[in-house]
């Protein structure tokens, strides 16, 4: 029962990856890509690592990959924002030069 | 048969990213090939059970080589530099296919070898000092080879530093950037630390800590927390020299008191190793911070 619902659960993460991805590839500027991307990196692994926590083992593991995805999707976060600011610099730029 | 489905996707995924970052006509999209190469390469090893070399790959090969080539990237500012120019390539092919016999011809005579060198190193493991077989034969029966790898590490730094390279500017840093890099410095700290710690008795070791270490001080400098890196300053010299110069004393140290060049003495070899491991661990996050975000000398015209 509980490796079907870890199953299912793993699904939908591998599913945000694969929308964030065609999201990256498909999107027309900067901010859509990002939108799409940060999907996969905090949602999608999110739910990947929730599914592998229902099959761990040990309290030990579970820290272990909850800790992964607290960093990951802090680290996601914040790279989200420096490119999206660098894009708006960028764009402000391109603006004065016309 | 899923085995074979993973190991086959890595193989080919492997071999498509080698492919298009040589071929890529921008140099920039060839870094970004390179990095994520290197990551899967990391993959790879870890998948076949060479988890010190995984360690190694992600933080060296796909991170601070990275990021090296990022900031070489930013520094040749001319359009032209950018786009990658190839003059002979078949002569650099056929040189390729060369290479590659001679490889496969080492790697075929391994499959079928005795492994006399595999259990004389697991028998001596118990005298080495530590537990962990890459550890015993990185530091203690091949320690010549890491002292001499230090030694390329110093060099390729001292060679960095005679180029004069256009300085570039840092961006202003942002509040987030900042807020987030102070948060990350201690978990850094304490995860290379225990990287380093861990390398007695399990995969990690001095190269793998000194890369994250490294990684940390490049955020603090980007971010303009820590002051300029000038070779000037007599810390930073100690601690880029740290590692050989230690290593080189132990050296001759074990020569002139005890039986050979690096032959520890058994009451201390762990404790020794351990020392070493520190002192190289500092070396090469200095280093490696230098070479990415050290204050260069300009020229004055």
């Amino acid at each position: 029962m509980i490796e079907w619902l870890s199953f299912v659960v793993i699904s939908a993460g591998v599913f945000f990856f694969i929308a964030g991805t065609v999201g990256l590839i498909r999107f027309p500027d900067a901010y859509s890509r990002l939108h799409a991307i940060t999907k996969a990196d905090t949602l999608g692994l999110g739910l990947v690592i929730f599914g592998l926590i229902m099959q761990a083992d040990s309290l030990r593991n579970v820290i272990v990959m909850l800790s992964i995805w607290l960093l990951m999707m802090a680290s996601a976060a914040t790279a989200c924002q420096l490119l999206a600011r660098y894009q708006q610099q960028s764009d402000k730029e391109m603006q004065r030069d016309d | 048969m899923t085995d074979w489905l993973f190991d086959g996707v890595l193989v080919s995924l492997l071999l498509a990213l080698a492919i298009a970052s040589i071929f890529t006509k921008h140099l920039f999209n060839s870094i970004m090939l390179y990095i994520a190469f290197g990551l899967l390469l990391a993959i790879t090893w870890a998948r076949l059970g060479a988890v010190d070399l995984a360690l190694a790959e992600a933080a060296i090969g796909a991170g601070i080589t990275g990021v090296l080539l990022l900031s070489a990237y930013a520094q040749s500012n001319s359009d032209n530099d950018q786009l990658q120019k190839r003059q002979m390539p078949w002569l650099a092919f056929a040189f390729l296919i060369l290479i590659l016999i001679w490889l496969i011809q080492a790697v075929w005579s391994l499959a079928g070898h005795s492994t006399t060198l595999i259990d004389l190193s697991q028998q001596a493991l118990p005298e080495s000092g530590v537990s962990h077989p890459t550890t015993a034969v990185l530091l203690n029966f091949r320690a010549w080879d890491t002292l001499l790898e230090l030694g390329v590490l110093l060099l390729a730094f001292l060679g960095a530093r005679q180029l004069a390279i256009q300085p570039y500017k840092l961006p202003t840093s942002w509040p987030l950037l900042t807020v987030w890099s102070q948060i990350l410095a201690p978990i850094i700290v304490v995860v290379g630390g225990y990287i380093l710690w861990r390398g007695t008795s399990a995969p990690g070791g001095a190269f793998q800590a000194g890369a994250l270490l490294a990684a940390g001080a490049i955020l603090l400098r980007l971010t303009q927390i820590i002051p300029p890196l000038s070779w000037h300053s007599l810390w930073l010299r100690g601690l880029v020299l740290m590692g050989v110069s230690l290593f080189i004393l132990v050296a001759a140290a074990t020569a002139f008191w005890g039986d050979a060049w690096l032959q520890y003495p058994l009451a201390f070899n762990g404790l020794l190793i351990f020392s070493i491991e520190i002192a190289a661990t500092l070396s090469i996050a200095a280093t490696l911070t230098w070479l990415v975000v050290g204050e260069r000398r300009t020229l004055h015209p």
